[in-house]
């Protein structure tokens, strides 16, 4: 039954310090890549930039970055900006994200849609015959909804093998954490052809189980936009334009945003998931 | 510190250049245009492009620097009659005025055609590097300058010929875009929004624009073909 797709939301985390076209070019690449399979339809992009507490070196205030995201997605009818993650007084694990924005999802039209922490709670796997106590996951069904819809939404962790790799950095990441994204919620990769991401994945126990829910997107018209030479650009007064929306690169003008005082924030500062986990020693298994 | 760049001129080759894939001049000189709506130095010259048989880059190149040569000669003039109404901002030519030079600019790919048999006249590439000049933008990582040191040409010439790296690398080609666009792939943040919907409105790439020009020889090529015979021999 071509109606039976399974809706896919999908997730971004990051810095987003500042939004390039390349950002906005992964949900692009993402969403053809569903489309196409037959299988999926995706029906909402979500960019969820980083809390201040992340504490990186050069991230300039969280509301800058979230209105210069706002700016680059205001035409896009699908793509927009969730500042939840962003407002948190403490750093968030992207798997408590993930939760928050897969629970608003299948409380879609309930006005109980709660904003605490506590409330992310662990999903069980959905969708599959097993016996569990009925009725105790079901999304609550719009008025309209069909009936006979396959499966409930998924909301997908979206990202480049940078942040797919950044899994094997030591305390960066908790071992269950990565289970369950990558288990209970799912992963989409965009890498350039010719990446290490294969290889990456073969060499993970955990990631090999579950990589039916890791999907692999090929980047053929590749670009190399990241932030870094974005600011780096503006620090040496060059030209950012046509490698950011116009009007990211208007606000940034306007505002004088990035200067190499603004690249000094929080150095020599710990990065908030180095620093929580650094006690851990759970934290000592390794990804492999 | 030694050069202000004062405009950004776009030429879009004729329709009888007769490569493949080549849609009318009329669409592409539109989206050209769109895409420049924000720029404040760059525009689009359809010039090129209204000429009735193929023009060599050499008479653009002519062709443009004749046009700023005239403006930048009206300006002068004016200067002349009025010696007290100075603009603030001609303070750095208050002394001689300096002629405009005028630049191709190109990436390397473009660069290394120079070696493709029949597609250009020596004498052309000559007058382009030693009259006018040349900015070559490429990766961080291709290597141009070997090409410059093999050429005899080019290594005379070198003084004229600007290297400038990319180091944000930008591989967007137009044959992968048009490619893209055959298969309803999404190509948004690749070109300017504007110009993806003056595409959607015309349905300008198909799989039937694709095949224009196909089997066709390149009109430069041709040209150059036929000049050869009578001399040989």
């Amino acid at each position: 039954d071509p109606d039976r797709k399974t809706e896919v939301v999908l997730l971004a985390c990051g810095s987003f310090n500042p939004i390039t076209n390349m950002h906005l070019r992964l949900f692009e690449l993402a969403k053809d890549y569903f489309h196409e399979t037959g299988k999926y339809k995706v029906i909402k992009g979500i960019i969820s930039p980083v809390g201040d507490a992340y504490k990186k070196t050069g991230l300039i205030s969280a509301n800058h970055r979230v209105t210069m995201a706002k700016l680059a997605t205001k035409n896009s009818d699908w793509v927009e900006v969730d500042d939840w993650e962003s407002c948190q007084s403490e750093w968030l694990e992207t798997l408590k994200v993930l939760r928050y924005h897969h629970q608003k999802l299948l409380s879609a039209d309930n006005a109980d849609v709660t904003n605490s922490l506590q409330d992310a709670v662990p999903i069980t796997k959905l969708g599959r015959k097993r016996k569990q106590q009925p009725n105790r996951h079901e999304p609550i069904k719009k008025k309209n909804q069909n009936p006979v819809v396959k499966s409930v939404p998924q909301v997908k962790l979206l990202c480049g093998s940078d942040m797919l790799e950044s899994f094997g950095v030591p305390n960066l990441w908790k071992l269950e954490d990565i289970t369950e994204i990558v288990e209970k919620h799912g992963l989409v990769c965009i890498s350039r052809a010719g990446n290490n991401v294969q290889k990456f994945i073969y060499e993970s126990d955990i990631l090999w189980r579950h990589k039916n829910n890791i999907h692999l997107v090929e980047e053929w018209i590749t670009n190399d936009i990241s932030s870094t030479k974005i600011r780096r650009a503006l620090r040496r007064g060059q030209s950012i334009r046509y490698l950011v929306p116009d009007v990211v690169r208007a606000y940034i003008e306007k505002n004088k945003l990035y200067s190499p005082e603004s690249e000094d924030r929080n150095a020599g500062v710990v990065l908030a998931p180095l620093q929580k986990h650094a006690s851990d020693s759970k934290n000592s298994q390794a990804l492999n | 510190g030694r050069y202000q760049v004062i405009e950004g001129i776009m030429s879009p080759v004729s329709d009888n250049y007769g490569k493949k894939g080549l849609v009318s001049a009329r669409h592409r000189v539109a989206m050209a245009k769109l895409a420049l709506e924000t720029s404040d130095w760059i525009r689009v010259d359809p010039w090129e492009s209204e000429q009735e048989t193929w023009t060599e880059t050499v008479k653009v190149l002519r062709h443009h620097y004749n046009e700023s040569l005239r403006v930048f000669q009206a300006k002068e003039f004016m200067r002349n009659k009025h010696p007290t109404e100075r603009s603030t901002g001609e303070s750095l030519s208050c002394q001689q005025p300096v002629l405009p030079e005028l630049k191709l600019l190109c990436g390397a790919d473009f660069l290394q055609t120079f070696q493709t048999p029949n597609l250009w006249n020596e004498e052309d590439i000559k007058e382009i590097v030693e009259k006018f000049g040349l900015v070559c933008i490429s990766r961080a990582g291709s290597d141009p300058p070997q090409y410059i040191q093999e050429s005899g040409l080019l290594r005379k010439f070198q003084h004229n010929i600007f290297l400038v790296k990319e180091w944000i690398q930008n591989e967007i080609s137009a044959t992968q875009i048009r490619s893209a666009l055959c298969r309803g792939l999404s190509v948004k943040y690749l070109i300017p929004d504007s110009v993806i919907a003056y595409i959607a409105h015309h349905n300008i790439y198909t799989e039937e624009s694709e095949h224009k020009n196909e089997g066709d020889l390149l009109q430069p090529l041709k040209l150059y073909n036929t000049k050869i015979n009578p001399l040989s021999d």
